[in-house]
């Protein structure tokens, strides 16, 4: 792992240990856990579009794949909460290889639909199939996760648990990153035929990212599920999966931290939105929830015209100038000084 | 029971191709920016509900005249097509096919989200275009509203034509669907045809929404879904091939009206969407399309 990551990490270590402590309710702590599920489906889509440069509108199914199993297997067939994740996330890994192997073959503006178009049929199912999902009354009584015999009931001790699998999924998708499939990734988004020129299975290892992706999402969705105890089709429609490509590629598509920086900046959104709400009320201005989906269509559609590489790319190259700046007027003092 | 089935079936055309219709509509939308830039509109859906939206306002709150209103909500719906190339395609300078999809998707979070604060989120009623009883042909009903939406297809579909083989315009858009370069090269200037073609889609689109809406009642939510069904059309019929979009969006529009009846009305609209993924998996230049023409394009 390279230095920066290493400071990255310790930053985003330091910053979970503290927010719960700045921010003391449980309501906002809720809303950091919400960030947190997003963080963990974001790294793995991140790893698909920003590393192999393949997109997938259809992230959400998994996510919904991953909920479905851990709520199903849960409460009707008494599994225990960690086995059927697992079986969540296998599930979600072998859907996502029958479908990526035709599915990856296509390219861009393809990909995109065929991978909406699954998602919506994967909502679809979940809505219908009233006696297998429970149609739109969803599933009830998902039980608590519980750790070493500790039972994680309380919204710290979730917020704790969810941020350190996002760490670990962190670490895991940066291993990954920096191996043979990897470097191979990136030369798949350089150019898929001088990839394949130089001897890399482009086909395979398309699809290889796609499921290792399809199991952060499931992993996530599963995690929601244990959290809320409740699950319906509503959280899952294709505008779910569009909102998390949304949240990386505002954070920025080369850079695993970007999803990461996305996936925090765009769930504190609505919360940021109905704080300001308040102060735009005192200059006469009625701001109404309703307004949250055009502030976020602007944003994404700013940083796709004027800051293509993303708000973690924008933010490196700001702090860079900033520093030249401050390393021009240290030494401007010194000249002054001689 | 003979005559009891042919009534079935008939029945269950004619709601086919009442939507397959509106399916060929949004698929010679996307045809469209598709021949004229190589990009698939994620926003196609959301003219296809401003059109209906807007008419809904003109003629039930305005009371304004059928053909008027018509016009005004086709003029505005093509206005915000143009915005959208002008602002948001035409600045982008080299860009890559993520990029533009992510910024069409943008667009349409933004007119999803200003329909529904102008339009707020129920669904609107409006009057059908004629007071008539339905029409019945062999025992099965058919709406006055259907007869309108066939006319209107008929009616784009001969304008189509027309414009693409016999108008100067039209035809400078084809040549730089065929060729760009060489197209500038005979002195066309493509980035204005990539704007016509904006319009044009945008008010194919909002065509479709106007005259669909008597019947679905159209809310703001409804464009993802209405988008991708159309674009199932465009592939099954070979992207870029306006005549196989519309007979490809009929023969969904058909389909899914009849497994609708026959097999199970909650997973009537997933058929479409699972012909659409069988088609873009198995023969992705579509079913009409020559497998010579198809291994020359790229997917």
């Amino acid at each position: 792992m390279a230095a920066r990551d290493i400071i990255g990490f310790c930053i985003l270590i330091a910053l979970v240990l503290v927010m719960p402590h700045a921010v003391g309710n449980d309501y906002y702590i809720g809303v950091l856990i919400f960030a947190a599920f997003n963080c963990l489906a974001c790294i793995g889509l991140s790893l698909l579009m920003g590393y192999a440069g393949q997109i997938s509108l259809g992230h959400g199914a998994f996510i919904a794949i991953g909920a479905y199993a851990s709520g199903l297997l849960t409460t009707e067939l008494g599994w225990s909460p960690w086995t059927a994740m697992a079986a969540g996330a296998f599930a979600a890994m072998g859907i996502a290889f029958i479908v990526g192997i035709p599915a990856l073959r296509l390219k861009g503006h393809y990909l995109a639909m065929a991978t909406l178009g699954f998602a919506s049929i994967i909502h679809i199912v979940a809505v219908a199939a009233t006696d297998i999902t429970g149609g739109p009354a969803g599933v009830l009584n998902i039980p608590r996760l519980s750790l070493f015999g500790y039972r994680l009931d309380s919204d710290t001790r979730y917020y704790y648990f969810a941020w350190t699998a996002v760490v670990i999924g962190l670490y895991l998708a940066f291993n990954l990153i920096h191996s043979r499939v990897g470097r191979g990734l990136r030369a798949i988004h350089g150019s898929e035929d001088a990839a394949g020129a130089a001897g890399i299975n482009t086909a395979a290892y398309k699809v290889q990212v796609f499921v290792v992706s399809a199991a952060y999402a499931s992993v996530s969705g599963s995690l929601y599920a244990y959290y809320v105890n409740y699950i319906d089709p509503g959280p899952f429609d294709v505008m779910h999966s569009v909102l998390l490509v949304t949240m990386v590629a505002v954070g920025g598509l080369h850079h695993v931290w970007g999803a990461v920086v996305g996936a925090v900046l765009l769930s504190l959104l609505p919360e940021v939105l109905s704080f300001t709400a308040g102060y735009l009320q005192v200059i006469g201005i009625q701001y109404r929830p309703d307004y949250d989906i055009l502030v976020y269509g602007g944003i994404l559609l700013v940083i796709m015209l004027f800051l293509p590489e993303g708000l973690f790319a924008g933010m490196i190259a700001g702090g860079k100038s900033v520093w030249n700046l401050v390393k021009r007027v240290i030494r401007g003092k010194q000249v002054v000084r001689e | 029971m003979e005559i009891g089935l042919t009534t079935d079936m008939l029945q269950f055309l004619f709601m086919g191709i009442q939507r397959g219709a509106i399916y060929a509509m949004v698929a010679m939308g996307f045809n469209m920016i598709y021949n004229a830039t190589g990009i698939i509109n994620f926003a196609q859906g959301e003219f296809v509900v401003l059109g209906g939206l807007m008419m809904v306002s003109m003629t039930m709150a305005l009371n304004l005249s059928l053909v008027f209103a018509f016009m005004v909500s086709v003029a505005f719906v093509t206005v915000v097509g143009i915005l959208m190339e002008r602002l948001t395609i035409n600045p982008v300078r080299r860009p890559t096919v993520l990029r533009l999809i992510i910024i069409t998707i943008a667009v349409s979070i933004l007119l999803k989200g200003a329909a529904m604060c102008f339009w707020g989120k129920g669904s609107h009623y409006m009057r059908h275009f004629t007071d008539a009883p339905p029409l019945e042909i062999m025992g099965a009903y058919i709406l006055p509203q259907t007869l309108w939406i066939i006319g209107m297809l008929a009616l784009v579909v001969i304008g189509y034509v027309a414009f693409f083989n016999y108008t100067m315009t039209g035809k400078c858009m084809r040549a730089c669907a065929i060729n760009r370069d060489a197209a500038r090269l005979a002195g066309i200037n493509d980035r204005r045809m990539v704007m016509l073609s904006f319009a044009l889609s945008a008010a194919i689109g909002a065509i479709a929404g106007i005259i669909i809406t008597p019947i679905i009642q159209m809310d703001y939510a409804r464009g993802a879904l209405l988008g991708l069904k159309g674009f199932g059309a465009a592939v099954v019929g070979g992207l870029g091939n306006s005549m196989g979009a519309v007979v490809a969006g009929l023969l969904l529009g058909i389909i899914e009206a009849g497994s609708g009846g026959y097999i199970s009305s909650h997973y009537m609209d997933a058929i479409a969407l699972v012909i659409m993924l069988g088609v873009l998996f198995v023969r992705p230049g579509g079913l009409f399309g020559s497998s010579e023409m198809v291994r020359l394009k790229e997917f």
